[in-house]
């Protein structure tokens, strides 16, 4: 962290100060909200990658982790419920230099936004997709999702959830993306590292979080903040390359993160200069 | 640390020592750090901040190994650690 | 590269005449899904933007298709999307983000008969209280009413000058019928085409405020990778774009953004009169529905009746001061416009019982023909 540090001045900024809003901290999101943590990630991912700051852009949608666009002291964007991806494809078309993030959360991302989601995969849109799973709508008080695990309690659903969730990686590949990824919060290390491979990486990236949420998740499923991440902790296992139907996640049993897929493909610009700008 | 094994180099390697800095007013006490910090240097204070949350202090200062997982766990920019000289640390 | 701005006389459709005129005007990212009687715009800036420097891309939905536009325009690209009511009805909660977070873009709405589905081979212009309204909130909006191919042309010029002079996205709001037909259109020399630019913001870019107004009443406008690290959000915000949730930034944010429309009326208002000199009967009208209402008028000036047309070109913010004047020399009001009287209701609130003023209008389907107009001027006045 920077030179040799002397204890005996003042107190030093936190190192990720410079990519922070200072003055709007402490953000939004409640004690033990895994979300401060994907995004302190993020940061980490974006200094590591060593990319021209003013030329990255974050994206988000609506909810909790949408929030993050407003703490990021970057070009950021807080757009509509579920319109993040193709107002980031807008942009990055009308400036292909730019690298543009989407950091946004699984019911803006997946339910509300999935049509868009599924259609950036498929044109291998050159932007990265960080999508914070908390399981629920947490913005809105905890309602269920469309990545709700079966028979998780919400307010919508209080004898449990009658639906299955969604396979966010399975989608997420079968769409086309070209570099699929899940890890949760505590995964920190190997988070960081992915972000900023995804970022690096052309084409469209997409990495799931998962990410407590102990106010309206967790207090409804008898799960406190730390309770999640022991599961997170114990739970899980790391198997890069697993396939991607394999994937779903049941804590009973055991959570598969790592990097699932990784390929190269040509990019919607790339096809789009090579394609339509010839001469006829 | 007790090792059930020591690496043959172990009186050579450099081992780095930390300070942590808490950014008070930016905590919201979630317990993170305390809880994942690996060499459990930190413990709960009885101390609040001006929102009300039980701040983390530093339990065991000479202990800090400057590995940044508290730093990197905390969703709140609230705490990190500066790797520092092992004899100013303890003071 | 080919050229951006075809100079010379053409026979095109409304909806290329559009097309051109976006191009003329600086075009260069086209956000689009097809619809009908809108997809000709969407074919010819597919086959054009791509040899002038633009890009297009065909969204998944009108919801992407705007939603691109606006992060284009943010990428300091003059953008748009034309669409038809189903469309129109998608777009609105994003028309709603430009206008809170002054995106500058333009929309093109080729009316067709509704609700639902409705007419999609046939004209209408049903939609244009919902382009006054559509999007939750009060906001001001400014929407342009073109009547051929040719104004089409010059007004989607004007669409875009607007929208980067205001920060505002503008509406074209024309119809099935002149988007569909075709007519000469001349297109000018290049140096002829005057178009206008955001402003970019000087000083220094760590003391930048995004949205502190200019001397028009609109901010300097930066783009993204430009260096000043903009916060761009729907949430009611500061002058600096931070989200504050308080009564007070509320009534600041709307001030700034319904003021600079309000107080720029002058300029943004046209309005074209015809044998308006000495009318006693007004025809109110605006779009295709002024092109029968050209055609009632001579012929009630042929009968002897004293007839004019107060043609609407800018219909939002509809030219109240105008009307107000002109109801107090006149006889009466007549609005033309295919539906059920939308514009009609705020031309009689504009008159305000002064003289009587009563609507022609039709259901949409087919253009209102000029004798229904003559009849009504003979039962009501």
């Amino acid at each position: 962290m920077g030179g040799s540090p002397d204890i005996s001045k003042k107190q030093l900024d936190h190192p990720l100060d410079d990519l922070i809003r200072t003055d709007r901290l402490p953000h939004i999101w409640c004690a033990g909200c895994g979300i401060g943590t994907v995004f302190s990630s993020c940061l980490t991912a974006i200094k590591a990658s060593e990319l021209e700051l003013n030329n990255i852009s974050m994206v988000s949608g609506i909810g909790c982790s949408g929030r993050a666009a407003g703490y990021v002291k970057l070009d950021s964007f807080h757009t509509t419920h579920g319109r993040a991806i193709p107002f980031a494809t807008g942009l990055k078309l009308g400036n292909p230099d730019l690298n543009v993030i989407v950091f946004s959360g699984d019911g803006d991302l997946f339910a509300i936004g999935g049509n868009h989601m599924i259609h950036a995969a498929r044109r291998n849109m050159d932007i990265t997709v960080i999508c914070v799973n908390n399981l629920n709508y947490g913005m809105t008080g905890g309602q269920v999702a469309a990545t709700t695990p079966h028979m998780a309690k919400s307010t919508t659903t209080p004898s449990g959830n009658p639906e299955d969730p969604f396979n966010l990686p399975l989608l997420a590949y079968a769409s086309g993306a070209t570099y699929v990824a899940r890890w949760t919060m505590l995964h920190t290390r190997e988070l960081t590292s992915s972000i900023q491979e995804a970022i690096l990486k052309k084409g469209f990236s997409f990495i799931e979080v998962l990410s407590p949420c102990p106010v309206n998740y967790g207090r409804r499923n008898k799960e406190k903040a730390l309770d999640t991440l022991k599961l997170y902790q114990e739970k899980t296992i790391i198997r890069n390359g697993a396939i991607p139907a394999g994937l779903d996640i049941d804590f009973s049993k055991e959570v598969v993160l790592g990097k699932f897929v990784d390929v190269e493909r040509d990019t919607y610009i790339e096809r789009y200069e090579k394609i339509c700008r010839q001469e006829s | 640390m007790k090792f059930w094994r020591v690496p043959l180099d172990s009186e050579e390697v450099q081992v780095t020592y930390g300070r942590v800095y808490i950014l008070d007013d930016r905590c919201k006490g979630c317990g993170y750090c305390i809880e994942f910090c690996p060499q459990s240097v930190l413990q709960f204070s009885s101390k609040f901040n001006k929102k009300g949350y039980h701040l983390p202090a530093v339990d065991k200062p000479g202990e800090c190994l400057s590995c940044h997982y508290c730093e990197i766990i905390c969703p709140e920019f609230a705490i990190y650690s500066v790797e520092s000289n092992p004899e100013k640390s303890k003071t | 590269m080919k050229k951006a701005i075809l100079t010379g006389e053409h026979f095109f459709t409304g909806d290329v005449a559009c097309a051109e005129g976006a191009l003329a005007a600086g075009c260069r990212f086209f956000g689009g899904y097809p619809i009908t009687p809108a997809t000709e715009i969407a074919e010819r800036m597919a086959s054009r933007l791509p040899h002038v420097g633009g890009s297009y891309i065909q969204m998944e939905d009108e919801i992407a298709a705007i939603a691109s536009v606006l992060g284009a325009s943010w990428a300091g690209v003059k953008s748009m999307t034309a669409t038809s009511g189903p469309g129109f009805s998608l777009m609105m909660e994003n028309l709603g983000l430009g206008i809170c977070t002054e995106t500058p873009c333009v929309i093109v709405n080729v009316q067709r008969g509704g609700p639902s589905t409705g007419l999609p081979t046939q004209g209408a212009q049903g939609d244009m209280m919902q382009s006054r309204w559509g999007s939750h909130g009060d906001y001001e909006i400014i929407v342009l009413a073109p009547y051929s191919p040719q104004e089409i042309f010059y007004q989607t010029i004007t669409a875009f000058n607007l929208s980067e002079t205001y920060r505002i996205p503008v509406l074209i709001m024309t119809d099935e019928i002149v988007g569909h037909m075709s007519e000469k259109v001349i297109i000018p020399d290049s140096r002829k085409v005057k178009t206008i630019s955001r402003t970019a913001p000087k000083g220094r870019k760590d003391r930048f405020r995004l949205f502190e107004p200019g001397p028009n009443g609109v901010a300097p406008m930066p783009a993204a990778g430009q260096g000043y690290n903009v916060h761009v959000t729907g949430l009611t915000h500061d002058e600096k774009g931070y989200p504050v949730m308080t009564v007070d930034t509320q009534v600041e944010m709307m001030d700034r953004l319904t003021g600079k429309i309000r107080n720029n009326l002058d300029d943004i208002i046209m309005t074209e009169s015809y044998m308006m000199d000495d009318a006693e009967i007004v025809l109110v009208s605006y779009g295709v529905s002024a092109r029968t209402c050209l055609a009632a008028v001579d012929q009630a000036r042929k009968s002897g009746i004293k007839a004019g047309m107060f043609r609407l070109i800018t219909v939002w913010p509809f030219p109240e001061e105008e009307i107000k004047k002109i109801a107090e020399r006149v006889k009466g009001f007549i609005t033309v416009e295919m539906n059920l009287g939308q514009i009609h209701r705020e031309v009689q609130r504009c008159v305000g019982g002064k003289v009587p003023a009563v609507l022609v209008g039709h259901h949409g389907g087919t253009i209102i023909p000029p004798e229904d107009v003559l009849k009504k001027m003979k039962e009501t006045f």
